[in-house]
């Protein structure tokens, strides 16, 4: 019983930590890329603007789909290792 | 065949398939009609969320929004989306495992809360009723364009086709009349703005194709739109914002907003497994992204199209813009296209310097005054309502006239797919969260189902009244429905999940404070009520506190609930043991099961 105590903790913490190594990433594409850092993104041309446009109007949907993805790919190897899974 | 009769074929033949498929998925329990017996494949359930949360506002208005707004609107396509991704991780799989039919279930339940389970009906409903009123004018305006039919007609034959499917299949039902809604949509989407990006880049690929060269002026696409604007004195399409913390905010409340919506949270219930449930939110968010990917590109190709149309002089390499901008067409010359939608009242012309010429230009630009006074202009004389460039695409293109009827079917299938999602979100949260678990938990499973059916009649109803009548406040429905599932339901749904400790009292109290402050912010800039005229400050960004405006408020007033759940919650004792205990097993996947009825 303790020692399945201490596996679903850590469990849990493992998957807080890979949900904040996702979501900085999340942030960083939409938040920085495309609408903060933009101004500093302004010398790298993509099709006849920027990479900061780019990155607002196509790379942050892109960027989310593989972080879902990985997100559940991730997730089912610890759903595993911990003998969690279904 | 004439292009009445085309329409009305393609409409029609997607109308029986909905009917064959609401034929075919009968809700046959409770289970059945809450979510769709909890035996969904996560890809269908994928394809379904896609069509449930593309509405006609994606399908029609966002393009448009997209073209007259440039990089300034890039927050609809980032924050629609994005909100996906705390989905997919912060919410679905979590409130898959907890295993019951809706979003104030796990309110009321998580914080032993009869009062916290009304705050969140009371929250769905409104959000709701206030989205499905734009998806009933939505239909309207697409029946009466493509269909030859009044207003009226069109938005009554729309609810009579979602209550055949809805009431008597639920969950069900909806589900998969959803799949087959989302191909019609996206095929309808797609194939125009194929035709379109090939014509203006050579690049068959609409994505792809907005960041190629722009084949008849040899220079890139956006920055030939970039030049053509601007040679008109609007702002560059391309330009930066200035005000950043607003754009990070608005972005910030689409995305918590989009994951706080009933009617997409309940949709990840309907599969079988945790996994499945966050599999399933990379899948809608694949099909969403076939649509959010292909609208950017279709705004700035209709946008350049529209300029080079009325400037022909543009179209080409262009020398000298001064002068390639200062000789627009006759009117008399102008294009079948604008005189269809003239007659819609959706295009007009007011020759404003009697010169039979069409100046389109920004003449609320005083910089660019000077230049249009010396040319004679006496104003823009073309005015064209966003919402038409999606429709018109076909037209502008030349597409031949199926294209045309497919683009009908499409828009009314964006519509239809989402009034479904939003009137079963309504209707099981008064059978199911009011009626069974609040006023008479004794009642039946027989009796339920009647109650459910019963209430998703009433919401359709109340639906199409509102759809008839629409309030003074339908096109405000993007800052109150996100505003109130941002502000109030995301927060207590993640801090139900994530935190052991919030109480019932911190959620309640949160909940209120996130809502009650969100509400307050946009009644100030729109009116009480959205009453117009009751504003307390006028709706300029100088009123704005910090800049922010009333679109952008739901990410403050979620900050708030989580500020204030946690200081009455710490101030407060713990929650019971069985309720932590509850917490821990939403946690982990294992001993999910199916779907559980109490």
């Amino acid at each position: 019983m303790a020692e399945e105590k201490t596996d679903s903790t850590g469990y849990w913490k493992a998957n807080v930590r890979l949900i904040t190594g996702c979501l900085i990433v999340w942030a960083f594409v939409s938040y920085g890329c495309a609408i903060l850092f933009r101004p500093l993104l302004s010398g790298i041309p993509v099709g006849g603007t920027d990479l900061g446009f780019w990155f607002a109007q196509q790379g942050s949907i892109l960027t989310f789909i593989v972080l879902i993805f990985f997100y559940a790919w991730k997730m089912n190897k610890l759903d595993q290792k911990f003998g969690l899974g279904e | 065949m004439s292009q009445f009769a085309i329409n009305l074929l393609f409409v029609g033949a997607s109308f029986a398939l909905y009917i064959g498929i609401a034929i075919w998925a009968r809700a046959g329990s409770t289970k059945d009609f809450y979510v769709a017996g909890g035996g969904v494949h996560p890809i269908t359930n994928g394809m379904a969320t896609a069509a449930d949360w593309m509405s006609a506002a994606s399908f029609i208005s966002m393009a448009g929004l997209l073209a007259s707004g440039g990089y300034a609107n890039s927050s609809f396509l980032m924050g629609w989306t994005g909100g996906y991704v705390i989905l997919a991780m912060l919410l679905a799989p979590y409130l898959r495992k907890f295993g019951k039919f809706t979003v104030p279930d796990f309110i009321g339940d998580r914080f032993y809360s009869n009062a916290a389970r009304l705050v969140a009906v009371i929250c769905l409903i409104v959000a709701s009723v206030t989205y499905v009123i734009g998806q009933m004018t939505g239909a309207g305006v697409a029946f009466s364009r493509f269909l030859e039919v009044s207003n009226t007609w069109g938005i009554w034959i729309a609810a009579f086709i979602v209550f055949l499917y809805a009431v008597f299949g639920g969950m069900k039902g909806i589900t998969y009349t959803q799949v087959a809604q989302y191909v019609v949509l996206i095929i309808a989407y797609t194939i125009p703005a194929v035709f379109i990006a090939f014509q203006l880049t050579g690049n068959p690929i609409p994505m792809f194709g907005m960041f190629s060269t722009h084949t008849e002026s040899g220079v890139p696409l956006l920055q030939k739109l970039d030049d053509v604007v601007v040679a008109l004195g609007f702002r560059d399409y391309t330009a930066d914002v200035d005000n950043k913390l607003n754009m990070v905010l608005f972005t910030l409340s689409l995305m918590v907003g989009t994951a706080g919506l009933p009617h997409v949270i309940i949709r990840f219930f309907t599969v079988p497994k945790v996994a499945d449930a966050r599999w399933s939110a990379g899948w809608a968010l694949v099909f969403i992204a076939l649509l959010y990917l292909t609208a950017p590109a279709v705004g700035s190709m209709a946008r350049l199209n529209l300029m080079t149309t009325v400037y022909p002089e543009m179209t080409g390499q262009v020398e000298d813009y001064e002068a390639a901008s200062s000789e627009p067409i006759l009117y008399e010359d102008r294009p079948d296209w604008i005189r269809t939608w003239e007659e819609t009242g959706l295009i007009t012309f007011n020759d404003l310097n009697n010169d039979g010429r069409i100046q389109l230009y920004n003449d609320a630009n005083p910089e660019f005054a000077e230049t249009a006074e010396a040319r004679g202009w006496a104003g823009n004389e073309l005015s064209v309502n966003n919402d038409i460039l999606v429709l018109a695409n076909p037209e502008i293109a030349n597409l031949p006239s199926w294209v045309i009827g497919l683009i009908a079917a499409g828009g009314i299938a964006a519509a239809l797919s989402t009034a479904a999602g939003l009137l079963l979100a309504i209707s099981s949260a008064i059978s199911h969260d009011l009626i069974k678990t609040m006023i008479n938990p004794k009642i039946s499973e027989k009796g339920e189902m009647l109650a459910a059916r019963i209430s998703m009649g009433g919401a359709i109803l109340l639906a199409t009244y509102l759809g008839l009548n629409p309030p003074g406040f339908a096109a405000q429905t993007v800052a109150l429905a996100f505003g109130i599932a941002g502000a109030s339901l995301f927060p207590a749904l993640m801090m139900g999940i994530f935190s052991k400790r919030v109480n019932n009292k911190g959620a309640v109290a949160g909940m209120l404070t996130g809502l009650i402050l969100t509400l307050l912010y946009i009644f100030t800039y729109l009116g009480w009520f959205f009453i117009p005229g009751t504003n307390m400050l006028a709706n300029t960004p100088d009123n704005w506190i910090l800049g922010i405006s009333p679109l952008s408020f739901g990410a403050v007033g979620a900050i708030f609930n989580f500020a204030v759940a946690f200081a009455v919650s710490s101030a407060t004792e713990e929650p019971p043991q069985e309720i932590q205990d509850l917490v821990e097993s939403v946690r982990y996947p294992k001993g999910a099961g199916t779907a559980i009825d109490h």
